[in-house]
């Protein structure tokens, strides 16, 4: 197997991720020629933007850090071996809830996260887009739903989202583009216990194939999604938009670490410092797009700061690094008599956003949906382990019961809060760059969404009569927020158009720039904002709105 | 106990399509691991970690092979590849289970007179449990957090080495790698004819039956 050790996409080509060993035609752009727009990150924000952009006519070259896979040919069926697509640098966490990193939430790949993400694709109720003003907490957006709506649907035609005929919740929207999966047992407790207390649940919209799309085949229920697919029918950024980038004439630099970008006496970037093969390298270009996600975009916003900027780019309202929202991620376990054998099939296949979108008898703001579940060994044995105190006997009797397990477990909403931040610490990382520290704390508001959620989850299990229950009340996913956009810069980072209010030719682009949350998992909204943003910058370089250095 | 799935053994699908060659490659070396040779460890070190990976994970004494949990341990913290975070009351994890390790025989030395290894299990047992809680005191933990080192990290560990190693998911009937050929039979109590069988009480032949059959 390849050893990652050296870049893939170089000279004129970088790997066809549908082919072993086969690799397509890459455009190149020299370094000291400024580029339309160097992207740092090619997840769902920077990988979605540089297709865009590329398709848009504009040239692009994206970053990444990760290495660029072939899955047919780089990915084992094997949790420990797959950790080679997590971000496992040095990041110190602290604050009340120190956060765990590296694996769920954080992805090295070009790709981004998406590589191993679990293909929940959901779109956002449309008051959330408006929560300070409809919902009566955190802050408005500066985007409206409606035409968000739009590039939801954008997205997951180029995702071909399986989902269901009739979605139970908000607004209409278009069908998806493929049916749904199968039910697995996991899913089908779900429903259960959803008919049973009387509330609405559905098939998950997902972004892996339910039936054939060009060389990829449908999914084979192999059920290890989130360590990589090995089959190509997860539609990730790494083989849908990346390789209609490259079509495109974008470039993907793999394996090539930003560490700071540079600005000239006016106050406008021009450009990146990368390195690449050990060797720091610099990319002159006329706009620079951060899409790191929501700790090394601030990150590397503060590591590039300078004499004129000294508290970090794009940082005059002080708001670099703060208001870092997670997403609660609790869930009540039990044990059915009947054998469920929830590894089978995407580990979420039925949701329930009941609670996004009913607003009575709450005593929080915001709100969560809920997913079955269907954790691997590992990550089975470590939640046995770390959150019930099990060892010994007791941990090997309660694993016994891994084939008979089912897991509700939500994707709540968490309200922005200053002191949850991303900061530097004075160590360093093997780039010889600051790393970060991340500290986070639950607010009383997302204590008693959990509790609720917690309460209401441990209702439906015993409605299908599982035994055995019990509540994981600590865990977390997603990350967003550390560059919110507004209306006002002295209360965020970028606009709507994920501009930055101090640099012009500075963007944002990733789940940094979410105000809220709210309770779905976040990719299709970043990549909607990514095929947003590409249409605004077209518009504004047609009007000559857009700055040149 | 009785074994719930009697027979089953994940490693006889290794040359079936729900195998590929990266994945073969990959369990191939973590099997082949030599369950005595250690890199990280000081001989102090060694027979501490092994008596405390018996003590997490007690593998059934019938079992011929033993998952090599000390050597996999010793393994992860000789490479350095972390976890992609350190909870800021922890050191790193090479330096935090060196602390961890001698502490834990210095606590042994101060209640029984004996290095954690020499313990009997009753004693073993009732010193991690201590360890669990935070009832200890040793000077030896220097700034280490006794509890937040068990359950973060020696916990942790132990647990994530044993439940990626084939002999555990046979245990507890685990479908193992699966691609390409992934499942077909998704519904309640149903099996694909290449998963394992679980026994009822009384007719655990019938599982072996079928489980000698997955391949």
């Amino acid at each position: 197997m390849w050893d990652e050790s050296s870049p893939r996409a170089v000279n004129g080509r970088a790997p066809d991720v549908f082919r072993p060993g086969a690799w397509v035609p890459m455009r190149e752009y020299p370094e000291d020629k400024a580029v339309d727009f160097a992207i740092v990150g090619t997840g769902a924000g920077g990988g979605t933007l540089a297709c865009k952009l590329a398709e848009h006519g504009f040239s692009v070259v994206a970053f990444d850090a990760g290495p660029y896979w072939r899955p047919l040919e780089d990915f084992a069926s094997d949790e420990t071996h797959q950790s080679k697509l997590y971000w496992t640098d040095k990041r110190i966490v602290d604050g009340d809830n120190p956060l765990q990193l590296g694996a769920n939430n954080s992805g090295k790949s070009v790709g981004g996260s998406t590589v191993h993400f679990a293909m929940v694709s959901l779109r956002f109720r449309p008051e959330w887009f408006k929560s300070r003003s409809k919902l009566g907490y955190a802050v408005d957006w500066p985007l409206d739903w409606r035409e968000m709506w739009r590039y939801y649907s954008e997205v997951e035609q180029a995702l071909k989202v399986s989902g269901p005929l009739r979605y139970p919740w908000g607004p209409a929207r278009p069908r998806y583009p493929y049916r749904p999966h199968e039910l697995n047992a996991a899913a089908l407790v779900l429903a259960e216990g959803a008919e049973a207390l009387g509330i609405d649940w559905t098939p998950t919209p997902l972004a892996t194939l339910s039936a054939p799309r060009g060389l990829a085949h449908p999914c084979v229920y192999r059920g290890m999604c989130v360590i990589g697919c090995s089959t190509n029918a997860k539609q990730s950024v790494l083989v849908t938009w990346l390789p209609r980038a490259l079509e495109a004439g974008a470039e993907i630099r793999d394996l090539a670490m930003v560490g700071s970008i540079e600005h000239d006496t006016a106050g406008l970037a021009t450009g990146v410092h990368y390195q690449r093969e050990g060797r720091w390298h610099f990319q002159r270009a006329r706009n620079v797009v951060v899409a790191g996600y929501a700790i090394e975009t601030p990150r590397l916003l503060l590591n590039s700061a300078s004499a004129r900027f000294p508290d970090g780019l794009a940082n005059s309202s002080g708001l670099v690094g703060k208001n870092l929202m997670v997403q609660s991620n609790q869930a009540v376990w039990g044990v059915m008599d009947r054998e469920i054998r929830s590894y089978k099939g995407p580990p979420s296949l039925a949701i329930t956003e009941h609670w996004n979108y009913a607003d009575d008898g709450k005593d929080f703001h915001g709100g969560y949906c809920y997913m079955s579940q269907g954790p691997l060994p590992i990550v089975w044995g470590t939640t046995q382990a770390s959150k019930r105190g099990l060892w010994g006997q007791d941990l090997l009797n309660a694993m016994e019961n891994y084939n008979h397990q089912v897991g509700l477990k939500i994707v709540g909403e968490t309200l922005p809060q200053e002191r949850n931040c991303v900061t530097l610490s004075d160590e360093r990382d093997q780039y010889g760059l600051r790393i970060p520290r991340v500290t986070y704390a639950f607010c009383d508001n997302d204590k008693r969404l959990i509790a609720h959620s917690l309460r209401f989850m441990r209702q439906a299990l015993e409605a299908v009569d599982a035994h055995d229950i019990w509540d994981e009340d600590d865990d977390t996913c997603h990350l967003n927020g550390t560059a919110r956009m507004g209306d006002d810069p002295s209360s965020s980072v970028v606009n709507a158009d994920c501009r930055c209010w101090d640099i012009p030719n500075l963007w944002i682009c990733d789940g940094s720039v979410f105000p809220t949350v709210g309770g779905v998992n976040p990719s299709l909204t970043i990549e909607a904002i990514a095929c947003r943003t590409a249409d605004r910058i077209k518009a504004m370089a047609r009007r000559g709105e857009l700055s040149r250095s | 106990m009785t074994e719930r799935y009697p027979g089953y053994n994940v490693l006889n699908k290794r040359n079936s399509v729900s195998w590929n060659e990266q994945t073969r490659a990959v369990i191939d070396a973590r099997t082949g691991i030599d369950p005595d040779f250690h890199r990280f460890c000081d001989e102090a070190e060694w027979k501490a970690l092994r008596a405390l990976c018996d003590q997490i994970i007690p593998q059934p004494a019938d079992r011929t092979v033993k998952v090599p949990l000390a050597a996999m341990i010793d393994q992860k913290l000789y490479s350095g590849k972390g976890d992609g975070y350190r909870d800021a009351r922890l050191p790193e994890q090479d330096k935090a289970w060196r602390l961890g390790l001698a502490a834990i025989d210095t606590e042994a030395v101060a209640a029984c007179e004996k290095p954690f290894s020499d313990l009997s299990n009753d004693q073993r047992r009732w010193l991690l449990c201590r360890i669990q809680r935070g009832q200890v005191s040793s000077e030896a933990w220097q700034d280490l957090s006794p509890a937040t080192f068990f359950a973060k990290r020696l916990l942790h560990d132990i647990v994530s080495a044993y439940y990626a190693h084939p002999a555990s998911w046979s245990e507890i009937g685990f479908g193992g790698p699966a691609g390409p050929r992934g499942y077909v039979r998704m519904n309640f109590d149903r099996r694909d004819p290449w998963e394992a069988a679980e026994a009822s009480p009384g007719r655990e032949d019938r599982a072996r039956r079928e489980n000698e059959r997955v391949g």
